[in-house]
């Protein structure tokens, strides 16, 4: 067994990643096992589980519903697949503005002085030192009918004798994008940072040597070099956004509903797991369907370094 | 147009220390570059070579002075409005482009016609003999490799002058040799201008038909190879280039070209020929080549002619390196082998007496610095 351990370089890889592979075989694979066969189950009236195989599940979260008025026997509901479409789009919307938010920092960062690089990495990291639920209940202070923003608004309109109607901010759909927007924004960040401080300054000057100005030089060179770094925030980014519940749950309330709270509310609302395990599923497929072909047009972005 | 290709004219380069107080990359330095010529900057590192170039290139601007390349002040012109490329020690090729991507780069930046790019990219690929490796991406290619793809990326746009920071530093050996070859060459049928950064004198010597000797910020010495080797005008020069004795004195008299020095380690005088500014009284360095020296067995001369003792000898082949001790001072005489023989006694042995003989037109008495 040592002999084989000392030379076996495959073999020691195994033994190595053992305990996580146990750890994820037992919390993730078995799991995801048990929500796919409950999926395909039925709700008890007394919210338990009868297994069985059946896709009616699946059916009404694309619209199809078998519960309808007396004489219908199936008739169309949208209301789940506009959720699904509603998460998609949101998740869409907020990696697009998180990059073009993070592009431009993460460049300034990059490029400072290496003394001031650390505090500025710092300051992006400080927020996710507070935990995520306190920086949303955060985000309800500041936009809520009688909340910081409006009072600020509120007492520059009675110095400049405006009358002033409270802005209803809250609630919205947007106020979940600047929720996620903000949320997420030091996870596209940090990959962008890495992959540009990895860029050589002598790069920069041969672009420049060769004619191009800073402009050119940016499109040409830092923003293909800068790629791997974008690939990778988008799916830290994207991925999260498309499951989570907490920030449209206390900046959205009822009025943005999306797949996460629905996967929510199945489970502990209306106790109906059955449901709740296919909307899962649904949404696992999804998520792994977008970065399938977003890496399948990108890569995973090493492969231009590395190759 | 301007008989020069590139003029430093007393160029002044700070840089800010981490202190707060500020250090001379460049001081006061004046060049004037030939059109057409090899002209090298020589120097250890943290000489002003590379930021010499660097302001040339326009990725730094002097603090004081200005550069002019081909009759035009260039003052802060950025470096893509330049008539001049530049070949980097680092490459810096573009990892995410391919070969051709890679030297058709410069002339998409002037908007060429595609045909004409294609055209200009199979020129400069077959003068660096890359021709067939346009599709291959730079990592897939051997450091040489790259070095000509820099090189192509840099010619294709056929500029007035080329700038070249130690470009053959990675290389090992017997490829630099090669390249320094090629260079040469290559030089010679574009007609453009070379500036060349090393800090290798011998690849200076062989290329170069100009060279600045740089020091702290300084040019200590501009001149061809057999100028910079045969009159080194200071002792800085005599000992960067090649390989020197030197002895220390005073100068008793000064006539016409010639200089009279009281030898302080012999307690002897020496006469020499003169370099530099040197009048009577002066502190002096006296260098001599070791391969300039004549070793005899018996005197043969009254002047310049010391006795001393073999204290150890290296056979290298070609030449045979002769230690003389001379009252305690180690003088280096290379003895060339130009008798083929296995008599031990056709070598100079350790401990045998011989005499020194320095000619006069061999001792160059220099500023001691």
């Amino acid at each position: 067994m040592l002999k084989r351990f000392r030379e076996n370089k495959s073999f020691q890889g195994t033994i190595l990643a053992t305990p996580t592979l146990i750890f994820m075989i037992v919390l993730l694979i078995v799991p995801l096992i048990l929500t796919a066969i409950i999926s395909l189950g039925t709700r008890s009236p007394d919210g338990n589980v009868i297994y069985g195989f059946s896709l009616h599940n699946y059916a009404r979260l694309f619209g199809i519903n078998t519960e309808c008025p007396t004489g219908v026997s199936l008739c169309f509901d949208p209301l789940y697949a506009q959720i699904l479409w509603r998460s998609l789009s949101l998740a869409f919307n907020t990696t697009i503005l998180v990059i073009l938010m993070a592009y431009p920092l993460s460049y300034f960062i990059a490029r400072s002085h290496p003394k001031r690089r650390n505090t500025f990495l710092f300051m992006v990291l400080v927020p996710l030192w507070t935990n995520f639920v306190i920086r949303v209940y955060a985000w309800m202070m500041l936009l809520r009918t009688q909340g910081v923003i409006n009072g600020l608004i509120g007492w520059l309109a009675g110095i400049l004798h405006i009358h002033f109607v409270p802005l209803e901010m809250l609630y919205t759909p947007g106020a979940v994008l600047v929720g996620m927007i903000y949320e997420f924004l030091p996870f596209m960040i940090l990959p962008i940072f890495t992959s540009l401080e990895k860029i050589e300054a002598s790069l920069y000057e041969a672009a420049a040597d060769l004619g191009a100005n800073s402009f050119r030089t940016f499109l040409r060179v830092t923003l293909p070099l800068s790629m791997p770094g974008v690939v990778a925030g988008t799916i830290l980014v994207f991925i999260p956004v498309m499951g989570t519940f907490i920030v449209s749950d206390l900046l959205g309330g009822k009025q943005v509903i999306l797949i996460g709270n629905l996967i929510q509310r199945q489970f502990l609302d209306a106790r109906d797991p059955t449901f709740g395990s296919a909307a899962s599923i649904v949404l696992m497929i999804m998520t792994l369907i977008v970065t399938y072909f977003y890496t399948r047009k990108f890569g995973f972005g090493e492969e231009i370094i590395s190759a | 147009m301007s008989e020069f290709g590139v003029e430093l004219v007393d160029v002044v380069k700070q840089f800010p220390t981490p202190e707060g107080g500020k250090v001379f990359a460049v001081n006061h330095v004046s060049m004037k570059i030939k059109n057409g010529e090899f002209f090298s900057m020589l120097g250890s590192s943290g000489c002003g070579k590379t930021t010499s170039l660097r302001m040339i290139a326009g990725f730094e601007w002097p603090t004081e002075g200005e550069v002019v390349i081909a009759g035009i002040p260039q003052g802060h012109t950025p470096p893509f409005k330049r008539p001049v490329n530049t070949v980097f020690q680092s490459y810096a090729l573009f990892q995410h482009m391919n070969v051709y991507q890679n030297v058709a780069f410069g002339l998409e930046m002037d908007r060429i016609d595609k045909k004409e790019i294609k055209n200009r990219v199979s020129k400069a690929l077959d003068m660096v003999q890359l021709l067939g490796m346009e599709k291959r991406f730079p990592k897939q290619l051997s450091g040489g490799q790259q070095q000509r793809i820099a090189l192509a990326r840099a010619i294709v746009k056929t500029p007035k002058v080329l700038l070249l920071d130690e470009p053959l530093g990675a290389l090992d050996l017997k490829l630099r040799k090669e390249m320094q070859l090629e260079l040469k060459t290559l030089q010679q049928r574009l007609g453009i201008t070379f500036v060349y950064v090393t800090h290798d004198q011998e690849e200076a010597l062989t290329m170069s038909d100009r060279i600045a000797v740089m020091s702290f910020g300084k040019v200590l010495q501009t001149g061809t190879p057999v100028e910079i080797y045969e009159r080194p005008n200071c002792k800085f020069v005599a000992d960067f280039i090649g390989t020197s004795n030197f002895l220390h004195g005073k100068v008793i008299s000064v006539e016409k070209d010639m200089v009279s020095v009281f030898i302080e380690e012999f307690g002897a005088e020496v006469r020499g020929l003169i370099t530099g500014d040197i009048s009577a009284g002066d502190s002096v360095a006296v260098s001599i080549r070791p391969e300039k020296i004549r070793l005899s067995e018996q005197s043969a001369f009254n002047q310049n002619c010391f006795e001393g003792v073999v204290s150890r000898t290296t056979y290298i082949g070609s030449d045979t390196h002769v230690y003389v001790d001379i009252k305690g001072n180690q003088i280096k005489v290379w003895e060339q082998n130009k008798i083929s023989s296995l008599d031990p006694k056709a070598y100079y042995t350790v401990g045998q007496k011989v005499w020194l003989t320095l000619f006069m037109e061999n001792t160059l008495v220099m500023t001691d610095n």
